[in-house]
């Protein structure tokens, strides 16, 4: 390796993949850009992000303060959104629980991100008992149907935003094991694998600079439709009273509060359920954009 | 056929073991003395301490408590609520049928409208009309079944008054909450379908019948639905543990008695054997149906069993 005459045919193999996997990335951001549904699914996703992160800034309200003479007023320009059974003005209430659910998304996507790409590129490179045991661990998460691995990990750990991102998190893992695995094992027989074995690279490295960039590009996809779910997940958490507890404010706990009044005053529930679709929709037409771009045979 | 059915029988078995081993675990891996659980809200002294530990038989090794748990477990004694004070099963099965018919219908919902947009769009691939359909497909798969439940009642309930807003009982109580569940699962279906069959009508089978002169209505759906269907009843079963999972929200919204709703309230009130009873029942019914689901499809689909 410290010697130019062996660095010498390994750097070949390297940057000739290296250019193909830069007309590959132009290739994907030019299907991607011309996306119609991703450019506006981003842009509607990136507006959230930026109104959630400025919530101290532009609302007009303290989302928490209560005023018994405004309660459950109807829409109007004071209040945009109305205000809820405890006089508080729901527009900023929606503003400031972005900065709580989109968390959720993002931490509980990254600790299965983390989680399942390891597991999955040990499992599926190393094989034998790693790979065994891995398995029969994922077989049994995915044997709890829905949200019901996340509901048992709530009730041992209790209900609030870290256990929350964690049960998420936990129950999101299999799906990351499945994919890693599922390309390392079949990108290991191929013949560029074998050259990086035959000039001398080790198993970890293997693993990390040649398998692991065949896997980024699926998971890119299924990271990002792991997000929409995430948020639907903890948002349904806090919905049933498991997460998130009020008044701080998080779009499934908004909605919980607003079902009792949906009768007489349905903007309660109405824009906080809004705000919850209209973050999931925006993403997953990121996604269906970014898998079209990246990797068009998972194309459904 | 059944070499396959008894291998895939002995494939469950572990998954059964381990989740019975999970459901176990559950309570002592809340932190603090699983003794506090049982106490309840009452003060914990400790003489009142070493009676429910020994009454419950938490002063015995943690391998023998798994295994008094299991075989009791196995004869179906999940124990009893702490809350209800009735045995654990009994309440489950009381459950029981509201759940299955809520998901069931929530299937049949999904399958009948799926199907249906799914082949609509194909056949009119490129159309408006195709582009109506997925768009209301990708609305669907994003909205959220506790958001498309209220807005239910709050369209037919509240502003129709078609259908009265929550409850158990008859079929006019069982169409709102079996439509916002079957929701999401149609509209996956419905993509799935259109891109199946838009592959299926590329086929030469297809254009041969085309050529013999079949009505085009007849081709679609004498040739060309059949084939398209298998990777959609594939998707279903698979949709069937989102529905079961999405049960647990939709009985709480709808006021419905079934086990979802039985284990959000063991879990609210903490009453450990109750959320212990429903994480294994559920579980194991999702395993066993699971493997119900993939031996059916061996059936229809002989290849799959020489995978």
């Amino acid at each position: 390796m410290s010697s130019g005459a062996v660095a010498q045919p390994r750097r070949a193999p390297v940057t000739a993949s290296g250019a193909a996997e830069r007309r590959t990335a132009a290739h994907a951001t030019n299907r991607l850009l011309k996306s119609r549904s991703a450019l506006i699914g981003g842009g509607v996703l990136l507006a959230i992000v930026l109104l959630a992160i400025a919530a101290p800034v532009i609302s007009p309200y303290d989302p928490i303060k209560t005023n018994q003479r405004l309660s459950l007023e109807q829409p109007s320009l004071d209040h945009l959104m109305g205000t809820d059974r405890f006089g508080r003005d729901i527009f900023s209430r929606v503003l400031f629980a972005g900065q709580t659910s989109l968390p959720i998304g993002i931490v509980s996507v990254a600790i299965g991100v983390l989680f399942g790409v390891s597991v999955g590129l040990l499992a599926g490179f190393y094989g034998g008992w790693v790979d065994a045991i891995s398995m029969r661990i994922v077989d049994l998460l995915l044997a709890f149907p829905g949200i019901l691995l996340a509901l048992a990990i709530i009730a041992i750990l209790g209900g609030n935003l870290t256990n929350l991102m964690i049960a998420v998190g936990i129950a999101a893992i299999p799906d990351y094991v499945r994919i890693t695995r599922g390309t390392v094992l079949s990108v290991k027989e191929r013949e560029f694998i074998l050259a990086a074995r035959v000039i001398g690279c080790r198993g970890p490295g293997i693993m990390l600079r040649h398998i692991l960039p065949n896997v980024v590009a699926p998971l890119i996809v299924l990271a990002t439709l792991g997000m929409a779910a995430a948020i639907i997940t903890g948002s349904a958490l806090s919905f049933l009273g498991l997460g998130i507890k009020p008044p701080t404010p998080e779009w499934g706990n908004m909605l919980a509060d607003g079902r009792e009044f949906l009768q007489h005053a349905p903007w309660v529930a109405f824009f906080p359920g809004a705000a919850i679709m209209l973050t999931v929709l925006s993403i997953n037409l990121l996604g269906d954009g970014l898998r079209d771009a990246l990797d068009p045979r998972m194309r459904v | 056929m059944i070499t396959y059915i008894l291998q895939r029988l002995v494939q469950a078995v572990p998954v059964l073991i381990g989740i019975s081993v999970l459901s176990f675990l559950m309570l002592h891996l809340v932190p603090g003395d699983p003794v506090q659980i049982f106490a309840g809200d009452k003060p914990l002294t400790p003489e009142r301490a070493a009676e429910l530990r020994h009454q419950y038989g938490l002063d015995r090794p943690l391998v023998v408590q798994y295994a008094d748990y299991a075989s009791h477990a196995i004869r179906g004694d999940l124990g009893v609520g702490l809350r209800s004070q009735r045995p654990v099963l009994d309440s489950i099965l009381q459950a029981l049928p509201s759940t299955a018919q809520l998901t069931l219908a929530a299937l049949a919902m999904a399958a009948t409208i799926g199907v249906t947009l799914g082949v609509v769009a194909a056949v009119s691939h490129g159309s408006w009309l195709d582009t109506a359909v997925m768009a209301t497909a990708m609305l669907g798969i994003s909205t959220p079944v506790f958001y498309s439940s209220l807005l239910l009642i709050l369209l037919f309930s509240f502003t129709l008054t078609w259908f009265p807003a929550t409850g158990q009982g008859g079929l006019e109580r069982l169409v709102m909450p079996a439509t916002a569940l079957g929701l999401a699962s149609s509209a996956v279906l419905a993509r799935l379908v259109r891109s199946s069959m838009l592959e299926v009508l590329r086929q030469e089978y297809v254009v041969t019948a085309r050529a013999k002169g079949l009505a085009p209505p007849l081709v679609v759906l004498r040739h060309a639905l059949k084939n398209a269907l298998i990777p959609a009843v594939t998707m279903l079963g698979l949709q069937l543990g989102a529905l079961l999972g999405g049960a647990v929200v939709t009985e709480t919204i709808f006021s419905r008695p079934g086990i979802g709703r039985l284990a959000v309230e063991g879990i609210l009130g903490r009453d450990f054997p109750l959320v212990q009873g429903t994480v294994l029942f559920a579980a194991s019914a999702y395993v066993l149906i699971n493997l119900v689901v993939d031996v059916s499809y061996a059936v229809i689909d002989p290849r799959i069993r020489y995978r």
